[in-house]
């Protein structure tokens, strides 16, 4: 049997090899996604970003046992977990930590983790990251839970590939003007305050909820008030398992609304753009690159290197 | 293309000293290989399971506990039904002898007792390892 086929029937092993070749831009990896496209589109993408250390890993261990179990309102779901972890710039190799903090999830293999190297991108996530994705929904999981790397500044990517966008803080991290800064709180559809077992947690919460009160007022100024979704603020406690049931409660709320209000279509179409955009964009740029006489090339990049041409009519030259 | 070898370091059993396994799954990274590190006290079945979602080219098992010969021959056996089969599993601990021939009997790639340099074993990884 081929592994688009395999990875439809549930084949863990099949699914962890198309992976890696997606991570690797392998050719035999694009044919697999294509066959498998089709069956894309239908998973809840879950983002999780925020400060290194705020807790997103231990975070991500309590919350996906708590959104794989059937509860009162939800059936039972299937869960994948993609964890990011940065790659050394020196080396190009990393170090992927995240799964020491996901023990218990490590005792359910039924719960499918990844780790992935950010391999040079920007951004918190991953290049092929949002390929990786579409392989997971084809493999049949309900809820996607997308970690980034920690940085705690402008992960718009994360945003740009989840429908629903948690920003994980934790006390002592910095205070509100720095988060205002950082872009960070405008990207959350859902903010959690972690470590709620330390003091400061509820003062940070009541901050980080004045400045989200804030946006959202100069927000109301310029677009339709009753599509509006409300960033809840939850507090949660990863240590002691705290939290969890109001926070799964939480993203099912933002499931609901975003359904509701055509946003989850929105969302979707502006991901699979993105995808479509970055591709056409490399193909583009190999293409061109294959065109030119490689002499032309380093000639070029020379009489930029000694200053007798600048950049921009560099650029010029080599496209008249 | 971007391939890289991904490996990963695990400690089963139940002592707790995991110095050697951070080292080394350090030194790999340094020499520009992917680790995922799982932590203190796994199960063969968690380490399995981990191996095979993350499509790993080798597995390093760092055991000091001496309950190297229950616990090395069942995450092979794991492997095999799991379709790993071909997964280079090597060992680092305090391994008698004679009990390192018999799990390279058994399909370990290599033991490698304390003191081994980092680079010994970053040569035989790259040597052993074909990037998938
Ligand atoms: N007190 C307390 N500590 C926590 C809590 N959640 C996580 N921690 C601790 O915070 C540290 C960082 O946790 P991680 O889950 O690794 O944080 P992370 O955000 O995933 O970190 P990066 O992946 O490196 O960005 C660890 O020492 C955790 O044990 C919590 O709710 N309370
Ligand atoms: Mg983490």
């Amino acid at each position: 049997m081929d592994i688009p086929e395999r990875v439809l029937q549930g084949d863990r092993l099949a699914l962890a090899r198309l992976l890696t070749w997606l991570e690797n831009d392998q050719p035999r990896g694009r044919a697999a996604l294509d066959a498998l496209f089709p069956h894309t589109g239908k998973s809840h993408i879950i983002g999780v970003t925020g400060p290194s250390g705020s807790g997103k890993s231990s975070l991500v261990n309590r919350l996906a046992l708590q959104l794989a179990q059937a509860d009162g309102s939800q059936p039972a779901r299937r869960v994948a977990v993609l964890a990011m972890d940065p790659s050394s710039p020196f080396s190009g190799g990393a170090l992927l930590g995240d799964r020491v903090r996901m023990r218990d999830l490590m005792e359910c293999p039924e719960i499918f983790i990844r780790s992935m190297a950010s391999r040079g991108a920007l951004g918190g996530l991953a290049r092929a990251a949002g390929e990786l994705v579409l392989a997971l929904e084809a493999a049949g999981f309900d809820i996607i839970l997308v970690e980034t790397v920690g940085a705690g500044q402008s992960e718009v990517d994360i945003a740009r590939l989840a429908h629903t966008t948690l920003v994980v803080e934790a006390p002592g991290l910095g205070d509100d003007i720095q988060a205002a800064k950082a872009g960070i709180l405008e990207i959350a559809d859902i903010l959690v305050v972690n470590k709620s077992d330390k003091s400061g947690a509820e003062s940070a919460a009541h901050t980080l909820a004045a400045m989200l009160e804030i946006g959202a007022e100069l927000k109301a100024e310029t677009s339709a008030p009753q599509a509006a979704w409300k960033v809840p603020v939850q507090l949660t406690s990863a240590l002691n398992r705290e939290g969890m049931v109001s926070l799964a409660a939480a993203i099912h709320e933002h499931f609901t609304w975003l359904n509701a209000s055509g946003e989850w279509e929105r969302r979707a179409q502006a991901r699979l753009e993105d995808l479509f955009n970055r591709l056409l964009r490399e193909r583009l740029y190999e293409d061109w690159q294959r065109s030119q006489p490689q002499a032309n090339l380093s000639e070029a990049l020379q009489s930029l290197r000694k200053r007798e041409t600048s950049p921009y009519s560099l650029i010029e030259r080599l496209f008249s | 293309m971007n391939r890289k070898i991904r490996v990963l370091i695990a400690k089963p059993g139940l002592d707790g000293h995991d110095r050697g396994a951070k080292v080394i799954a350090r030194a790999l990274r340094d020499a520009g290989m992917e680790v995922i590190y799982t932590g203190l006290r796994q199960t063969p079945e968690m380490i399995t399971n981990a191996a095979m979602q993350e499509d790993v080219d080798a597995v390093g098992l760092s055991i000091l506990s001496g309950a190297h010969m229950t616990l090395v021959p069942r995450v092979l056996e794991l492997m095999k039904a799991n379709g790993q089969g071909e997964v280079c599993v090597f060992v680092g601990g305090i391994i008698p002898e004679e009990d390192a021939r018999e799990l390279e009997k058994l399909g370990v790639k290599a033991v490698y007792g304390p003191g081994t340099p980092t680079t010994q074993v970053i040569a035989d990884l790259t040597q052993m390892v074909e990037p998938a």
